[in-house]
Formats: structure tokens, sequence, C-alpha cells
């Protein structure tokens, strides 16, 4: 689904950023991948990459079969940014229907699933209010509601649930999982927590800053997520697994003693 | 709960303290008319004079909304067609600052002798000079500050320039465009009433409150002054007005 091959990207200015580097990763269509790292290590620049929002200086990217332009134009992929950004003059419910009134559903269609997912996110009752009135949290919510309108194959995600609290979290968590298992959806999915990562991926990717760079890549392997998923023991080993390859160790795992 | 009723009672009950000071201070001290009128003067003649007063007001403040209404869309146009293409906005930035600069109220005798005397078109040609000016500016400030998520967002869409202008840049920018139709509304009066100074037409605001004046009839001038700042306050509230219905996400906090 997604094919990055030697991406590199340096922000050319008074003093050159170089934000990534060397870069090799293939996402299995259906996969579901998180990208893990320090801030400032460059995972909003892959992100927006792959979406061709943004030109690597080096190499080449794959998505969906086509170039990162085409699936773009295509409108392959839906994208929640790491800040909501919803427009103050449309309601909430306005802001999901977006990408769907750019793609010419009616107004009828629009409206009833930008309340089916508005009821995902458990903001129904907020579908007539604007986006100035919500919380951060509430807002970022609706941004995720809008990236799942149009029931994309690919999903983008830069750290949607950074502002939410841990209860919401973990229920979105499982609502995402959910979507993406049943939809067969492919995620690329932007973190700073460690058991979000583990519990929401088939696979964590974990970077390195300066230069931005893969570390390591964790395979998860938890098979389908339960409410005793969080509890068990495999859990948090792959939990320490990916915190040691953040700190720059690789663990041996004990069934490969 | 009394919030409403102070924001309405205490601009009233200051302008009625202003005024009974007006007129006390007037009666203290002696005051030519010619330097103050009373007040109440100045009441007496606007009751007398109230059906002139209408009808002028009519029809000054149509030159004032003609020349609102076209210069408001020429402003917004223009910063539109701007906001577009680089090589427009370029060339109509420099000559917007540079009509800005000049005094266009000065044009108006020069307008006057273009058209015939019994045109209200120069008055109106003025009006809508003035007015361009800060709707176009304003405008064109509301339709370059775009979000850069915002730009992303509908770049995600595959969405054309087009598109964009009409989902992203041109409702953003409508709070700019409010806060230059509320300026522009106060100046299109301004403009319609002094353009009237210089000649043409008898039969407005401005030509009353001059041909009042030389003949030495002060209060009756005042009157005619009063009744183009109510002029003036109604154009600035429908422009707000205006305002809270196109813009109701900003107002409504
Ligand atoms: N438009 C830009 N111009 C110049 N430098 C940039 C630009 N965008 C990002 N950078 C630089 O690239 C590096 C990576 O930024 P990026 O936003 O991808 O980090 P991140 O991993 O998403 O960080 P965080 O976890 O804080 O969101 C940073 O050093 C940043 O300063
Ligand atoms: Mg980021």
């Amino acid at each position: 689904m997604i094919e990055l091959a030697g991406i590199g990207k340096t922000f050319r200015g008074r003093t050159d950023v170089v934000a990534l580097t060397g870069i090799d990763l293939t996402v299995a269509a259906g996969e579901f991948v998180t990208f893990i790292g320090p801030s400032g290590c460059g995972k909003s620049t892959l992100l927006r990459v792959v979406a061709d929002l943004t030109d690597p200086t080096a190499g080449t990217v794959t998505v969906n079969g086509k170039t990162a332009r085409q699936a773009r134009l295509d409108q392959d992929y839906g994208i929640a940014f790491q800040q909501s950004g919803l427009m103050d003059w449309r309601t909430v419910a306005r802001n999901v229907e977006l990408p769907l009134e750019l793609r010419g559903w009616d107004r009828r269609r629009r409206r009833d699933r930008a309340l089916e997912l508005l009821e995902l996110v458990g903001l129904a009752e907020f579908a007539g209010s604007r986006p100035a009135e919500l919380s951060g949290g509430m807002q970022q919510r609706v941004a995720i509601a809008r990236a799942l309108a149009t029931d994309p194959k690919l999903l983008l995600m830069d750290e949607p649930f950074g502002a939410l609290d841990e209860m919401t979290r973990e229920r979105l968590q499982a609502e995402l999982t959910r979507i993406a298992r049943e939809s067969g959806t492919t995620v690329a999915f932007v973190t700073h927590s460690i058991p979000e990562a583990v519990y929401l991926s088939d696979r964590v990717v974990v970077m390195s800053a300066r230069p931005g760079r893969i570390a390591a890549v964790v395979d998860v392997g938890l098979g389908e997520r339960t409410d005793d998923t969080r509890e068990a023991p495999e859990f948090f080993a792959r939990v320490t697994e990916v915190r040691e390859a953040l700190r720059g160790r690789t663990v041996v795992r004990a069934e490969e003693r | 709960m009394n919030t409403r009723a102070a924001r309405i009672g205490l601009p009233v009950l200051a302008g009625v303290l202003f005024l009974l000071g007006w007129e006390l201070l007037v009666v203290a001290n002696d005051i030519k008319p010619y330097l103050l009128p009373k007040p109440s003067a100045i009441w007496a003649q606007l009751t007398r004079n109230i059906d002139d007063i209408l009808t002028t007001s009519a029809r000054t403040g149509t030159n004032a909304l003609v020349g609102l209404v076209v210069g408001a869309v020429a402003g917004i146009l223009a910063a539109l067609v701007a906001s577009r293409f680089r090589v427009v906005d370029s060339l109509l930035v420099p000559l917007a600052a540079a009509v800005n600069a000049m005094p266009i109220i000065a044009l108006a005798p020069i307008f006057n002798t273009m058209f015939s005397t019994t045109s209200a078109v120069p008055r109106r040609l003025v009006v809508t000079l003035v007015v361009f000016f800060p709707l176009f500016v304003n405008a064109l400030r509301g339709l370059r500050q775009v979000e850069p998520i915002h730009r992303e967002l509908l770049d995600s869409y595959a969405a054309g320039g087009w598109t964009f202008a009409r989902k992203v840049r041109v409702p953003g920018a409508l709070p700019f465009v409010f806060t230059g139709l509320r300026l522009a509304a106060s100046l299109a009066v301004i403009a319609a009433v002094v353009a009237e100074y210089f000649g043409g037409l008898q039969n407005g605001l401005g030509t009353r409150i001059t041909s009042a004046a030389s003949n030495t009839a002060y209060p009756r001038a005042w009157a005619y002054v009063a009744a183009a700042c109510a002029l003036g306050l109604v154009f600035y509230l429908a422009a707000t007005a205006l305002e809270r219905l196109a813009t109701p996400w900003r107002t409504s906090r």
C-alpha cells in the first residue's frame, strides 16, 4: 500500500534541516503501522511526504501502486493532522461533511454520514455547534470523524489522540482498530505513547532524531485486540521492546532466546 | 441579566447628560449661536424642518448607499482577482496605496465639472472611490491570510484553486471584509455629505448645511449636521447588523 524507498527530506533555509534520511519501509494493504520517536524526528514530515503535501528531496514514494501525487489526486487517503484544522465558519457537522461535499454527495446523504461519524466519536449532540465552542480534545475528535468520512482505504493520522483524556482515548483506540480491521483499512499512525503504539499496531516503527531515520521496527503480533489485551504479559513485553528501541537498545525476545 | 439594559441605557444616559451640560454651558456663559447654539434651539429647527431633513437625508443617503455598494463590490472583486493572480496583485496594490494617499474628496469639484450640474453621479463617484480602498485592503488581507493547515487539508482533497477560494479563502476573509465595510459605511456618509459642499445639485444634507451657515442660520445648520450624524449612525448600525448575519460564528461567542 505504501512503499518508501530511500526517502530523504532536507528543509533548505539559513541552516539546512535534515528532517529525514534513508527511510525504507513497505506497509502492506490492511496493515496498521505506527510511527513513534522523539519530538522533531520527522514523523509529521514523513506523513506529509506520503500524503504528497510536501515533496521528498530524495527517494521515491508509491501509494496504492501509484505515485503519491496520483494517490492524492485520486483522494485515496483520509488524513487527520496534528492540529484539528477545523473551519470556524462551519458547524461541527458541516466540518465533517466537507470531504463529502467536495465529492459531490447530496446534502441528505452527507448529513446522515456526518451524524453517524459524530456518533462514533461521541459528539452527536454537538453537530450544530461551532468548533470554537468545543474543547481541544473534542475538536480533535471532529477532525478524526472528518478523516473517516469518505471511508478511505488509507488513513494517515498524526497524533490524533494526543489531546484526549485516557478513557476517550482507549475507547477511540478500540474503535479505530475495529474500523481498520473490519474495512481492511491501511493505517499510518503517529503517536508519542508507547502503549498506544503497541495496542494499535501490527508494526511499530521506531524513529530517531537528527537526522530522522528508522532506528528499529518492532513486530507486535498480538492478534485480535480485546479488553484484556492491555493487561496481557505479551503486551507489556512489546511495550518494553519499543521503549528499549527508543533508548537505542534492542531486547532479545524470550521466545527467541 | 440587566446587562442588555445597561448596554443601551448607559450611552443614552450619557447622551442626555451631555446635552444637558451643553445647554447649561451655553446659557451660563451666554455663548453666541454662531459659536455654539443651544441644543434646544437646534431641536426646534430639527422639528420645524423635519420634512425637508427627511427628504434631503434620503437623497444624500441614496448617494452614500449607491457609492457604498458599487465601491464595496468593486473593492471585493478587485481583492478576489488580486488574491488569485500574482501579477494583478503586484499591479493593483501599489495603485490602491497611491489612490488612498490622495485626498479623494478633493476630486469632487473636478467631477462636478465633468458631469452636468443636475447629476448625482459625481457625488456617487466620490463615495465609490472613498469606499473602494478600505474594502480592497481589508478583503485582500483576509483572502491572503489562509491557515496553512486548511491549505493542506484542501490539497489532500485534491481541490482546485476555485474550490479552495470558495470553501476556505472567501469564508475566512468575511470577517475582514466586514471590518472594512463597517469602516466604509461611515466614510460613505461623510463623503456623500462633504461632496455636496462643492456645488452641483442643491438637494442634499451637505448643501443645506452650507446654505444655512452662509445665511447665519446656525441652529438650522446644526440641525442638518445632527441629521448627517444620524445618517452615519444608521449606515454603521446596518453594516454591523449585516456583519452579525453573515458571520454568525464570530458573534455567537
Ligand atoms: N516547513 C518546515 N520548514 C523547515 N523545517 C521544518 C519544516 N517542517 C518541519 N521542519 C523541521 O523538520 C524536523 C522534523 O519535523 P516534524 O514536524 O516532522 O517532527 P515530528 O517528529 O512530527 O515532531 P513532533 O513529535 O514534535 O510533532 C524538525 O526539526 C523541524 O524543525
Ligand atoms: Mg509532528
